[in-house]
């Protein structure tokens, strides 16, 4: 029994070192090309080509027929001075992502914490709170267009009971963003599970030890439990950044077709790149634009990852 | 010592106590939270069987008080969302297919074939996750317009069959955990790659590959911008775009936009129902391998 444990690494050892040398290692090789090519293409065709045409774009008045005139930076300067929108599109888009994103990663966690204990039935209360996360698209935009809608709405008439006067959601400029990460929050099942995964992963006996001695609930929570999944917290916090600084077809589809709702309160930095490429067709000033959302992103995600190893916890020294 | 043993006892009692009451709360906070979640999904149900006098009345019906179930006819009589479903349908089924076979084959590249620069074009991959969308967005419709492909399928299609970066990661997380044993023993039968992964790697990642499949089908059947930006002609129209086009139409007549909704809604509630476990399995392949 020992002998073989023993050698078992050297002939792996000397297995590696005879591979290495062959020619088969070369064909090995050319085949591993072979299934990754398709992605080589599709990276080429529609992203690095993509991203090249855009940087050379947004340097020119390109509009698709007939015009594509270097003209320098015109289209950042015009940002700065000639856009008013754009601003108001950034202050929306800003509004949004700093409310929705730390509302959203609470709610997930503190679900997916209630949604972790040992109670029977928990498959099913899992099923109910992750079914809004697989709805999405203009169904869901209706559906809650009419929740929200003051008159007879579900939203309002429920607040009644408890004797609150419900806003105007979506024709308030004031509550329109608000109305949006309402909706959102209705979906917060989507990362709960991401949390339910990690949250499983948490050794049990960490909060053994705690117990014997003599921790509560609640320092179990902070001191264990919130250490052990900040890395899957680092990780939604910067992909759900990313995706609503992109937020775009709830506003398009629940203001007019676009226009920007009650006191353009809903041009957010998308809606408004979309109008510019494909409403007037300044398509150079938009993959500008599209250009500057993508800058302030990279920056966010750069901080976001030089602040991590100052929060995030890694079980164990070898991981980046 | 009689003493301590009684406190200690009691102590195990109010604990076992706390720990009852404890569960009883969270639980009345899941029933509870479970029918708030729940409730907008029987508004959209009993709105769309409603009349138009009910829906207005103050305060307002939980249960129909007269189940119109003639809303749905008249729906689908207002617009043409056979077409629309078979439209739709039809991008659907060639993005499933396009997104399980690239992606399996790419994943199966980086996870099971040692080649150089593997490492470093995995990271790629990974990296491109954190592109915006938007950013490629006029560009690709540029590309798309000087090719002649507007009006056509052929941009909603065709980027399934190159791969996407997070279905890559999840099926090669998946195909990391078969051993490599399994390859050798093949090989040394005379099997090549092309042949493990069709008939080896293909049928033992069933789950990982019905969660890629589900969540295209999700993705091809919700999808909106694209349709929005690459087809005009109304008889090409995915239900969402009819949907789109349906509300300006039928502005808050919320019984018939809450039918329609539904409808274009149900088969995914439906496969959801079916097949929950590859959503939550798929989610562990992601959370498991960040946490």
């Amino acid at each position: 029994m020992e002998r073989i444990v023993i050698n078992k690494p050297e002939i792996t050892k000397k297995y590696k070192k005879q591979k290495a040398s062959s020619s088969l290692q070369r064909k090995e090789g050319l085949q591993g090309y072979l299934f990754i090519a398709p992605w080589i293409i599709g990276f080429l065709f529609f992203m690095a080509g993509p991203l090249l045409f855009s940087l050379y774009g947004s340097f020119t008045n390109f509009n698709i027929t007939s015009k594509m005139d270097f003209i320098g930076l015109d289209n950042f300067k015009k940002m700065f001075t000639n856009d008013p929108i754009i601003w108001l599109s950034l202050k929306n888009t800003l509004y949004f992502v700093v409310i929705s994103v730390p509302l959203t990663t609470a709610g997930a966690v503190m679900l997916a914490v209630l949604l972790n204990q040992g109670i029977k039935g928990m498959r099913v209360f899992r099923t109910i709170f992750y079914l809004p996360a697989v709805l999405s698209g203009v169904g869901v935009y209706l559906l809650w267009m009419q929740l929200l809608s003051p008159s007879s709405g579900l939203v309002n008439t429920l607040l009644g009971f408890v004797g609150i006067d419900g806003p105007a959601w979506l024709t308030d400029p004031s509550w329109t963003k608000n109305a949006l990460i309402f909706m959102k929050m209705w979906s917060v099942g989507g990362g709960m599970l991401l949390y339910l995964a990690s949250l499983q992963g948490v050794s049990q006996s960490l909060y053994e030890a705690a117990e014997i001695d003599g921790a509560t609930s609640f320092r179990k929570f902070f001191h264990i439990t919130l250490p052990m999944i900040t890395p899957v917290i680092f990780f939604d916090l910067v992909t759900s950044t990313i995706g609503a600084f992109q937020i775009f077809q709830e506003a398009y589809v629940m203001s007019e077709s676009g226009d920007g709702g009650p006191a353009n309160s809903l041009v957010f930095f998308n809606l408004h790149m979309w109008n510019k490429a494909f409403e007037v067709f300044d398509m150079g000033y938009a993959m500008a634009m599209s250009w500057v959302l993508f800058i302030i992103i990279l920056v966010l995600t750069v901080f976001n990852l030089k602040i991590a190893p100052r929060w995030v916890h890694y079980e164990g020294e070898d991981r980046k | 010592m009689s003493a301590a043993a009684q406190t200690k006892e009691n102590y195990f009692k109010s604990a076992n106590f706390k720990k009852k009451t404890g569960q009883t709360i969270v639980l009345i906070v899941l029933i509870l939270g479970s029918l708030l979640i729940l409730s907008p999904i029987w508004w959209m149900i009993a709105t769309s069987l409603k009349d138009m006098k009910e829906i207005m009345t103050y305060p307002p019906t939980f249960i129909p008080k007269e189940w119109h179930w003639e809303n749905y006819l008249i729906t689908l009589q207002k617009g043409p969302f056979l077409q629309y479903t078979l439209n739709t349908l039809f991008i659907t089924v060639f993005v499933v297919i396009g997104n399980v076979v690239a992606n399996s084959f790419i994943a199966y590249g980086f996870a099971k074939i040692h080649f150089k620069g593997r490492n470093v074009l995995f990271a790629c991959v990974l990296a491109t996750m954190m592109i915006p969308g938007f950013v490629t967005l006029v560009p690709q419709y540029v590309i798309y317009a000087k090719l002649g492909w507007l009006n056509t399928y052929l941009p909603l299609i065709l980027p399934a069959f190159f791969g996407s970066a997070f279905n890559i990661f999840l099926l090669r997380q998946f195909f990391l955990t078969i051993p490599n044993e399994l390859i050798e023993a093949a090989k040394i039968d005379g099997a090549n790659h092309l042949y493990i992964w069709w008939k080896i790697f293909i049928p033992l990642a069933k789950p990982a590959i019905a969660t890629v499949a589900i969540f295209s089908f999700n993705g091809a059947w919700n999808d909106f911008l694209g349709p929005l930006l690459y087809i005009n002609d109304e008889s090409l129209y995915t239900l969402q775009l009819g949907l789109q086009i349906f509300k300006g139409q039928n502005d808050t007549q919320w019984n018939f936009l809450m039918a329609g909704s539904l409808m274009v809604l149900l088969p995914v509630i439906t496969i959801f129902f079916f097949f929950q476990r590859y959503f939550i399995e798929g989610m562990n392949l992601t959370a498991g391998s960040k946490g």
